[in-house]
């Protein structure tokens, strides 16, 4: 799960890391006083103001705007909020802005960057700083690595302040600052552990003229697996940033990813799932979504699948792909039927079912009278459904 | 001979009197599998499965009574880390963990627990293990099977299912099927899974199935080209996932590097495995390597 840099911020805050504070805000009218505030609290007409989206980016994409009077912060407020932003990370559609962030403006004499993340072959977690912040890190690591400073943390062991002054050395950072320095990171270090976050990033983590050390941005990641012990954090999801057909899905149990094709998808088993994507895409098309259906692929989970997959309107042929362990595929061909008769389907499905029973579910579909196209195997059902995708989109 | 269980191993289950442990339980003991004990919390002294299986409060007793020495864990995500962490305090040589959801943060602790231990985890998020005509450990299909001389690992559960029925559909049966799990970390590799087939007289090929994320399949190749003579088929899941996004299982996230489907491919092949493009040909494609 994925939050906007103000919550990021206002719980990197609670682990004392200082922070570029500030207000949100999500309606123009709440603009004049909140600007006001912010100019106020940080004794500066000057303020900066950040369209909040999931996506990286925001700065480059004309979302983030230095405003030097409190007119000039209203002009922007006005642009930005509820402008739809494009970054290289939200596709071309773009992103709406919903919320804006009002924020003091630092005087900045250089920007770093560090985060915190799982390094899964180590089987440790890893930090890492650079002196390279405020671009994209990925390009830092291609072209200039030896500027990424990395230390392992042992979980049992936790980390260590000699860890943090490595680091913070790493930044060639001194005195007061190398201890401020060290003090974030350890403080990081706790907030990744005890929020159950994949990621914490900040980027920049900047040094002020003045000589302090702030976090200018605030990414933050969650393992979806520890939601459950930490309530506070789920109550941050903002539902306006992801995929409505993904939200829908998620209310029914169902792991869906929509993609660009035409050919639905629906199978038991995360690894089938996406090698069914594939072997569509082998067979000449382009599949629409990734769709799991998990263990028990009955009457209800074959329709919520469908009408999730059908709410994609570039669907023009649906596969189903069922390997039978303990699921058995008489019960499977049964809930296919049903579903496609109440649900008065057009588009042509073809299944397919192997394992427990399925020579008992061949039949059942053959005689349902239900206009259904079996098949034997994934490679005759891919090119199957395909088949059935182009015909259906040359009508 | 196989790999990990066999007809004498002695199987305890964590879990043993809830639905799922319940259920997978009486269909291992079905297939033939030795369930000695079973644990449950508060429920010491009762028996499961139909009176049949004494049911214990700790894994340490449990394991003191019965001599049981490989536990199979069915215990919710939240208690998970806590079960397999019992059962490598109490000596236990094999754990396999089915759950699936279990906290990062939790893994990577209990990751380093039973390596001091000196316990092998195989898990969690996987199906388990089945070794054919003798042991199965966990939610695998044991009907799908037919004893042979293929071993097979995977990330995935259904699509072991899928390179099982085609290995048998091309004449080709089994020694031991093992799924590792799809999350970011698990306690037996992909590699590790390799050098115990390599070591396996009984084995003569092993199929490898992996996805999207992470660095595994390509230590599991590498490591093949140096010290493997049994043929390796491999196949890799995902070539059409997005970058950024969670397929499904924890792992499955291409986030950079060679962790794309076509990376490990190329990686895989220059290794020496043979990749099957199809997941359609992972049976025939066993069939050719064996009898060029």
């Amino acid at each position: 799960m994925k939050i906007h840099e103000y919550q990021g911020k206002a719980i990197l805050k609670s682990f004392d890391v200082p922070v570029q504070d500030g207000e949100v805000i999500d309606s123009p009218d709440q603009a004049e006083a909140a600007i006001e505030r912010v100019q106020q609290r940080f004794h500066s007409p000057a303020v900066v103001v950040k369209a909040q989206i999931h996506a990286g980016g925001r700065g480059k994409g004309g979302g983030v705007k230095y405003s030097p009077t409190k007119e000039k912060a209203l002009e922007h407020v006005r642009n930005i909020l509820g402008s739809t932003l494009v970054t290289h990370q939200t596709g071309p559609k773009g992103q709406r802005v919903r919320k804006v962030y009002i924020t003091q403006a630092l005087d900045i004499a250089h920007e770093y960057y560090a985060a915190l993340t799982l390094d899964r072959s180590r089987g440790k977690h890893v930090f890492m700083v650079s002196t390279e912040g405020g671009v994209d890190i990925e390009s830092v690591a291609a072209n200039t690595p030896e500027k990424i400073a990395k230390i392992w943390i042992d979980p049992l062991v936790g980390m260590k302040p000699f860890q943090a002054r490595i680091l913070a050395n790493a930044l060639h950072l001194q005195g007061d600052q190398l201890k401020r320095a060290m003090s974030i990171f350890l403080n990081m270090y706790r907030c990744y552990e005890e929020t159950d976050a994949s990621l914490v990033e900040i980027n920049p983590l900047v040094k002020t003229e003045q000589g302090d050390i702030v976090a200018l941005d605030a990414k933050f990641n969650f393992d979806d697996n520890a939601l459950f012990r930490h309530p506070d954090i789920v109550e941050m999801r903002d539902l306006f940033e992801e995929d409505p057909t993904e939200v829908e899905a998620g209310k029914y149990h169902l792991n869906y990813i929509k993609l660009d094709g035409n050919v639905g998808c629906m199978v038991n088993g995360a690894g089938l799932a996406m090698a069914t994507m594939d072997i569509i895409k082998l067979s000449g098309g382009e599949p629409a979504n990734f769709l799991d259906v998990g263990g028990a692929a009955n009457v209800e989970t074959v329709k919520n699948g469908f009408k999730i997959i059908l709410s994609d309107e570039h669907v023009r042929a649906i596969l189903i792909n069922i390997f039978g362990g303990i699921v058995r595929c008489d019960r499977v061909a049964n809930g296919v039927i049903q579903a496609v008769k109440e649900l008065e389907l057009t588009v042509p499905v073809v299944v397919r079912l192997e394992g427990t029973n399925a020579e008992q579910a061949k039949d059942i579909l053959a005689r349902s009278g239900v206009q259904i196209i079996p098949a034997d195997n994934m490679k005759d059902a891919a090119e199957k459904v395909v088949a059935a995708a182009n015909q259906n989109q040359g009508e | 001979m196989s790999i990990l269980v066999n007809k004498n191993s002695k199987v305890l289950v964590q879990g043993i009197t809830g639905s799922e442990g319940t259920f997978h339980a009486t269909q291992m003991l079905e297939y033939g599998t030795q369930i000695v004990a079973g644990v449950t919390p508060g429920k010491g002294g009762q028996k499961a499965l139909d009176g049949r299986i004494p049911v214990f409060d700790t894994v340490e007793e449990a394991r003191a009574k019965t001599g049981a020495d490989v536990s199979i864990i069915f215990v919710p995500p939240a208690f998970a880390a806590d079960a397999i962490i019992e059962a490598a305090y109490a000596g236990l040589d094999l754990v396999v963990c089915i759950t699936e959801g279990i906290p990062v943060h939790d893994m990577v602790r209990v990751k380093r627990i039973i390596d001091m231990e000196g316990t092998r985890l195989v898990g969690p998020n996987c199906p388990g293990i089945i070794t054919v005509d003798e042991c199965k450990l966990g939610i695998m299909p044991g009907f799908i099977t037919k004893k042979g001389t293929i071993g097979v690992v995977s990330k995935s559960g259904t699509l072991t299912y899928e390179a099982i029925g085609q290995l048998v559909s091309a004449g080709l049966g089994q020694t031991t099927a093992i799924g590792i799990g799809g999350d970011p970390i698990i306690g037996t590799s992909m590699r590790d899974v390799l050098e115990l087939f390599e070591a396996d007289p009984e084995t003569e090929g092993v199929v490898i199935i992996g996805e999207i994320g992470g660095q595994m399949e390509i230590e599991a190749a590498r490591w093949a080209q140096e010290h493997m003579t049994k043929p390796v088929v491999g196949f890799i899941a995902g070539q059409t996932a997005p970058p950024g996004r969670r397929m499904g299982h924890a792992g499955a996230i291409v986030s950079g590097g060679d962790d794309t489907a076509e990376a490990k491919m190329r990686i895989l092949t220059e290794c020496g495995v043979t990749v099957c493009q199809s997941v359609a040909s992972i049976g025939e494609t066993m069939k050719q390597v064996l009898n060029p």
